[in-house]
């Protein structure tokens, strides 16, 4: 348990994420405990497909700080970060594959199903240690960490900036995803890893594992906000921001900036790599279309419309635009994507700090009327 | 057998068309058509002798319907009707016997089967027929044919067609023709007795690149294949030959297809770096642009359907048209208020592209559409059997360069091209000037969209039409023009051209997805290197 004093002075200034955590606090010990202990027939019962549904909005919300955190705070819109999140997610996804075990439809112990679908006769060297639970998650963030890394280092060293950052993000996480979809891969190919069965021993079906791994996403939501809050109001957080409005000027004054650029994104991308293997176990499957540019762009808007550079508004964003596709896909499903399309519209258009931010305007006119002029 | 008579009907739609054009010959011809109909006349009861000596009667008329009327003869298509004794080609479709007439051409409708009757023939007719069409079509006028049924024969040559096709060798003149004859020829005396004759004759072989001279050479040197050793060096060294010939012109297809992906991702990149490089706006729409191009292709062949040869042309400015004013109303509408916001204009216009996507399936369906591909732009050259271009691709290759020419004059010796350098360049000072920047931006932004739809029209040839046509070339486009260097048309147009080589090059060696990955990788390495491009811009206007 960390020292409550530390953490109220990470988030003095942060009326938002108090606010925010304290309402995560109470929806997750209210969701839980309605889900647990009220009978299903009960009108307050809150059904285990909710918990779930919420536990994916959460590792959304946690994916959109960690975008919020390199593009509002370091201007570099990265339209790659889904590729982060999946590699996450595959990561997780071996570990619950390799737990499969005899269980699988061809009962081998040691192969997966789809390989022995394919007539592969050993598991590939790459697969090896993701039966240990230690590994896989030490490789949920090295693995996007590395990535990040490497690809940061060649971008930011050599001053790719802007928009053509952006469509080679773009074009990573395009490649990443037709290298995905190849069964030679040993991926699982267009399928991707499915049919988990428990994760540490606990049945994925179960409503008690349900809860738990909804509660699990709660935590590390809080504790990567409090991370994050605490990187963005660190020293590095504030060059990384003077980075964000005056690159040059940063570097005149001599700081590396490409160092901090490189710094930041890749605790992002490790940040994106938790929330991916979060996902996974509650969704129960992945597969190679979690790679596609669109979910990257997607988390963009969610960002967007929450308010960037503010970590709170990515949360709002994400949790909002969620819900909103989740409503829509269900009830109109052709409006979804018009919705989409004019939400990226307006908001560039009209919201440019999103919604924190009119929320923010709107108090400063308040402020502005009381106050005697 | 089905295909036989297809093609049998195909000849005869061809020799009808081609009597339409040569009207005026046909009337001086009438003389011999009533001669032929008597003929014709007489092959419905006349014994098998009477028959034989109409065919041969027909094969020496010298008239060039002997060839289609003695194929479906052969094919057992030939009917008479019952009622006016017509001589008709009949074609079976479900219940109903299709007819044509097997003089003009002219389609008679449909028939009962017990209106119609079949011309009977026998064995003995059959040889005849073969025999004389072998003959007739190696001495037709038109080398095509003369080379098609050459290439007929070899297929499975036999020691009786042999004497044919050295009594047309003599008479032959066209280079392709005599080619394919001295392969038969060489390929029947390849099992000649004579080693003189079989190592001519394996001479010849080498020299061709039919697939067949290829595996009676191989026959050769297998082993158990012929013991002489002379022999089986020589084979052996023709293979070779064959071999490496087959080499060069599998490069220079592959240069070909690599040519027309690369013009494809011209076309699509070159309205791009427009409106990128010239403009420095992102338009993640582009790729959707050029969906609405394709699907205007589509609506144009809906509203013409009879005259789908020329709905291409009706297309390329209706395209332009569509694509031009649906980029002049984005840019009016959204891109003007974001200017020196790229990353705004990034995702604003990445929206668009989902409504446009989202109304393209409202409006149409989520289903591919078909869209025609015009007879003059179907099939393909064939200049040796080794290397056939297709004229799609050839089409396209010649088409997207002319885009780019078109587009270069007009950025070079137009007033418009002038106020768009002048702008991109530096726009306050443009102003200054006395341009009125925000109608350029308009206009530029309009050509550039207009072209993404003229790219889509292209596109509704080689791949489905489809809402999601656009996403597929629109990262690739974009690596295009980072590739050529932003704000240079020569830099994307050697780009395009060079990244279409590269993949098809890959391709064969690391199968397609992979080869895509590794020009993206390439790529990304390569911006390291030199971040703005191939061709960067130079001047203070490249360290914005």
């Amino acid at each position: 348990m960390p020292n409550k004093g530390l953490l109220l002075r990470i988030l003095e200034h942060d009326t938002g994420g108090k606010i925010f955590l304290s309402l995560l606090a109470v929806a997750a010990v209210l969701v839980s405990v309605l889900n647990l202990t009220v009978p299903e027939a009960s009108a307050l019962h809150v059904s285990t497909y909710t918990v779930t549904l919420l536990g994916k909005y959460l590792c959304y919300a946690l994916l959109a700080v960690a975008l919020d955190l390199v593009w509002g705070y370091c201007g570099i819109l990265s339209l790659g970060h889904a590729a982060f999140f999946a590699l996450g997610g595959y990561c997780m996804g071996m570990y619950l594959m390799r737990q499969i075990g005899e269980r699988g439809v061809y009962g081998n112990p040691e192969l997966p199903d789809f390989m022995v679908f394919l007539n592969w006769t050993e598991l590939p060297w790459y697969w090896f240690g993701f039966d240990q639970f230690w590994f896989a998650m030490l490789m949920v963030v090295l693995v996007p960490g590395v990535l990040a890394l490497v690809f940061g280092w060649f971008a930011f060293r050599s001053r790719v900036t802007g928009v053509y950052l952006s469509i080679i993000t773009q074009a990573l996480t395009f490649a990443l995803m037709l290298a995905f979809f190849r069964n030679e891969m040993g991926f699982g190919g267009n399928n991707g890893l499915t049919d988990f069965k428990e994760i540490l021993g606990f049945n994925l079906q179960s409503d008690a594992t349900r809860v738990g791994l909804f509660l699990m996403s709660a935590l590390t939501l809080a504790v990567a906000y409090f991370v994050a809050r605490y990187v963005v109001n660190s020293k590095l957080g504030r060059v990384v921001v003077a980075v964000r409005d005056a690159e040059d000027r940063a570097r005149f004054i001599g700081y590396k900036v490409e160092s901090f650029k490189l710094w930041i994104f890749v605790f992002s991308a490790m940040l994106a790599g938790i929330a991916g293997a979060l996902y996974v176990p509650q969704v129960g499957i992945i597969n190679p279309s979690e790679f596609s540019p669109l979910n990257s762009i997607e988390l963009v808007v969610w960002v967007a419309v929450g308010g960037r550079g503010t970590l709170y508004g990515a949360l709002l964003g994400a949790l909002l635009v969620n819900f909103a596709k989740t409503y829509f896909t269900g009830a109109l499903p052709e409006v979804w994507l018009f919705a989409l399309g004019a939400l990226f519209v307006v908001v560039t258009l009209f919201l440019p700090h999103g919604l924190v931010g009119l929320l923010k305007r709107r108090r400063k006119k308040a402020a502005l009327k009381e106050a005697p002029t | 057998m089905t295909s036989l008579l297809r093609g049998c009907l195909r000849a005869l739609t061809m020799l009808a068309l081609s009597l339409l054009c040569v009207l005026p010959t046909a009337w001086a011809e009438e003389n011999v058509g009533v001669d032929l109909m008597a003929q014709l006349q007489q092959f419905k009861d006349g014994s098998f002798d009477d028959k034989a000596r109409i065919v041969a009667a027909l094969e020496s008329s010298g008239d060039e319907r002997a060839i289609a009327i003695l194929k479906s003869l052969l094919a057992g298509v030939l009917y008479y009707r019952k009622d006016d004794e017509r001589v008709v080609i009949v074609k079976e479709s479900d219940d109903a016997y299709q007819l044509t007439d097997v003089l003009n051409g002219e389609s008679l409708g449909e028939a009962e089967r017990r209106d119609v009757k079949k011309i009977p023939i026998n064995n003995a007719l059959r040889g005849q027929l073969r025999g004389a069409l072998a003959r007739l079509s190696l001495s037709h006028k038109n080398p095509a044919v003369r080379l098609e049924a050459v290439k007929e024969i070899i297929k499975d040559i036999d020691a009786d067609s042999v004497p044919l096709l050295r009594e047309a060798l003599t008479k032959e003149t066209d280079d392709k023709v005599l080619e394919a004859m001295r392969t038969g020829v060489a390929m029947m005396d390849v099992g000649s007795d004579d080693k003189a004759v079989r190592l001519t004759a394996i001479e010849n072989l080498g020299d061709t690149l039919l697939p067949e001279a290829r595996q009676h050479l191989q026959a050769l040197v297998e082993p158990g294949g012929v013991s002489d050793a002379d022999i089986r060096f020589a084979a052996a060294q023709a293979l070779a030959q064959i071999e490496s010939r087959r080499q060069v012109y599998d490069f220079l297809e592959t240069v070909f297809f690599g040519l027309s992906l690369g013009s494809v991702l011209l076309l699509a990149a070159i309205g791009l770096a427009i409106t990128f490089g010239v403009m420095g706006v992102i338009n993640m729409a582009h790729g959707e642009l050029m969906m609405l191009g394709a699907y205007t292709t589509y609506v144009v062949q809906l509203l013409m359907p009879n005259h789908i040869e020329y709905s291409l042309l009706v297309a390329v400015p209706a395209a332009f048209l569509v694509a031009g004013l649906t980029g002049i109303a984005i840019e009016r509408g959204v891109i003007r208020f974001l200017y020196g916001r790229p990353l705004e204009t990034l995702l604003a216009t990445f929206g668009i592209s989902l409504l446009l996507q989202q109304a393209v399936r409202s409006v149409f369906s989520p289903l591919n559409r078909s869209v025609e591909t015009p007879a003059w732009m179907s099939g393909s050259l064939e200049i040796n059997s080794a290397l056939a271009l297709t004229y799609n691709r050839l089409y396209i290759i010649l088409f997207s360069l002319l885009v780019f020419v078109a587009l270069l004059l007009i950025l070079k010796k137009t007033s418009l091209g002038l106020q768009v350098r002048a702008v991109a360049q530096n726009r306050d000072m443009a102003r200054a000037m006395g341009i009125r920047t925000q109608w350029v931006d308009a206009l530029t932004f309009g050509l550039g969209s207009g072209i993404a739809g003229v790219a889509g029209v292209a596109l509704s040839q080689l791949t489905n039409v489809g809402p999601n046509l656009g996403q597929a070339y629109i990262i690739d486009s974009f690596m295009v023009v980072v590739f050529g260097g932003v704000g240079n048309l020569w830099g994307t147009l050697v780009g395009a051209l060079s990244l279409g080589v590269v993949n098809k090059f890959l391709e064969p060696w690391s199968g397609a997805v992979l080869a895509k990955i590794l020009v993206l990788i390439f790529i990304i390495l390569f911006i390291q290197k030199r971040p703005r491009g191939l061709f960067p811009q130079k001047g203070r206007a490249a360290e914005g």
